[in-house]
């Protein structure tokens, strides 16, 4: 029977929990890496017992880690004891060494002027589609680093920062590479995207990059609104049977793309707000996305107290909002951008975690909700893996 | 035979439990002694200080003989009972504040 295994990230450690494919009855495992901030954890989907972890703290920066045996046990790349014990010498130990390449240049700052790019820690970690040993790490201050080593060794693809990084400039949150998005029909092509700067496409495996945000529109952040770069895009999502199709969730406004980004139409439709972070793709149904709308950017919980995710099953402008199962009252949580995601059973589960740190999953694309835990740290992150 | 203290992070990063003991050459400097950590213990490089620059992390503090040698230049020889390992050197996250 299939199962599933949901990987969460939080302030303080990281949670792994499984059920069978009822998705009823959980298993909670953790906290890994207890006290430690985890940012992500991701699973490859050539060798689903090979997981990466992006663990960090403000006192001793940042920490790579590796299961290759489904989240029971972790080892930093290139340290394991089997590595230690090599009468070869010792292993390098740089599998948390993530350094800009070249001259490191500068971006905007927050009083204009021009700042060195200072790396700070791995949001979001990215696996290959087809080797275990590949995995893209997106960075703060905003860069793509890639080991092709199973995260012993990271490089950067610096040519990303070529696509007007001058101009980048840090929002509140940071400045930070969140989302990634491989292309499963075309190797050579890859989705970014970065707060505050955008969305950006690589068709050549990530040695050249433009920026996409064309359609975006930010008149209140930006003193031009249609500008090339510097738009806070929060999240951008894709259903691997039309990789071309492109959903984003902004600061503001939720829109989409059929042409992989060269202009954004606007969906946000009969959203009560179009503010939010998340937003993710149906696993069978690539019209069927889902968001969770936030009152605003200066006011990030849910209208009302009334924890609703909102589902489209028409590709946008038309939602419904999904409240059975969450809480309808004084909820005051947030929904971070990393933390929702999709299951691959027939009926598809939803999976989102909040900043109150539960984890909620609904078994049935969306219509009803469970908690599968309430009191865990802020949530982080929330990625899913589908086992057989 | 130098004896070195970890803090509990770090102690369960490297699979640690209790002090450190490190052979150090003279002249046993701050630097030697983090440099002796780092090869014992590959997992701590960049932990305590940047990978190319050994350049201290903001958050992190170096205390001997009740002294705080966080800000003594790299070279800095350590005081005679820390060679001796009659006191320990400590490697500590600083405060966190709040």
């Amino acid at each position: 029977m299939s199962s599933v295994r949901v990987l969460v990230g939080t302030k303080k450690g990281a949670f792994i929990l499984t059920a069978d494919g009822r998705r009823k009855d959980w298993t909670v495992s953790g906290p890994h890496f207890a006290g430690w901030e985890i940012y992500h954890l991701k699973g490859s989907a050539a060798d689903p017992n090979r997981i990466y972890a992006s663990q960090s703290s403000g006192w001793f920066g940042q920490i790579i880690q590796r299961s290759d045996d489904g989240g029971k046990t972790w080892n930093t790349p290139g340290s394991s004891p089997e590595e230690l014990a090599s009468p070869d010498g010792m292993p390098r130990g740089e599998s948390n060494k993530f350094v800009y390449e070249g001259q490191v240049g500068t971006h905007k700052w927050y009083d204009g002027t021009q700042h060195p790019w200072e790396f700070k820690r791995v949001w979001h970690l990215e696996p290959s589609l087809t080797d275990p040993d590949t995995a893209y790490a997106g960075a703060e201050d905003a860069a793509l680093f890639k080991t092709i080593d199973g995260g012993r060794t990271w490089k950067e693809l610096s040519g990303l920062r070529q696509a007007k990084g001058a101009l980048w400039q840090p929002g509140a949150g940071g400045m930070a590479v969140h989302t990634i998005l491989l292309d499963p029909t075309n190797s050579k092509r890859m989705y970014i995207a970065i707060s505050a700067a955008g969305a950006f496409r690589t068709d050549d495996g990530g040695a050249t990059w433009k920026p996409i945000n064309r359609g975006l529109q930010s008149k209140w952040e930006l003193p031009d609104p249609d500008a090339e770069v510097g738009h806070c895009v929060h999240r951008i999502a894709l259903h691997p049977s039309r990789p071309d199709v492109l959903f984003m969730q902004k600061h503001w406004n939720v829109l989409r793309t059929d042409n992989s980004g060269d202009q954004w139409n606007m969906i946000s439709g009969n959203l009560p707000t179009d503010f939010g972070f998340p937003i993710d793709v149906h696993a069978h149904e690539p019209e069927t996305i889902f968001v969770v709308p936030i009152k605003s950017d200066s006011e990030h919980y849910p209208l009302e107290g009334k924890l609703r995710v909102y589902r489209s099953k028409s590709g946008g402008n038309e939602w419904e909002a999904m409240t059975k199962g969450l809480p309808q009252k004084d909820c005051y949580v947030n929904v971070l951008r990393d933390s929702m995601a999709v299951d691959q059973l027939d009926s598809c589960g939803v999976y989102f975690g909040t900043t109150g740190g539960q984890v909620y999953c609904s078994p049935d694309g969306g219509d009803s909700w469970n908690a599968i835990v309430r009191d865990l740290p802020p949530v982080y992150s929330v990625e899913v893996q589908t086992l057989q | 035979m130098i004896r070195v203290v970890l803090p509990f992070h770090l102690r369960n990063l490297a699979r640690i439990e209790g002090d450190v003991e490190l052979e150090v050459a003279p002249p046993v400097t701050i630097a030697a002694v983090l440099d002796a950590l780092e090869v014992k213990f590959p997992v701590l490089r960049g932990t305590i200080r940047d990978h190319d620059t050994l350049k201290r992390r903001a958050f992190v503090r170096y205390f001997a003989c009740k002294e705080d040698l966080s800000l003594e230049p790299p070279e800095t020889p350590l005081p005679a009972t820390v060679v001796s390992g009659e006191e320990p050197f400590l490697i500590v996250g600083a405060m966190a504040g709040g």
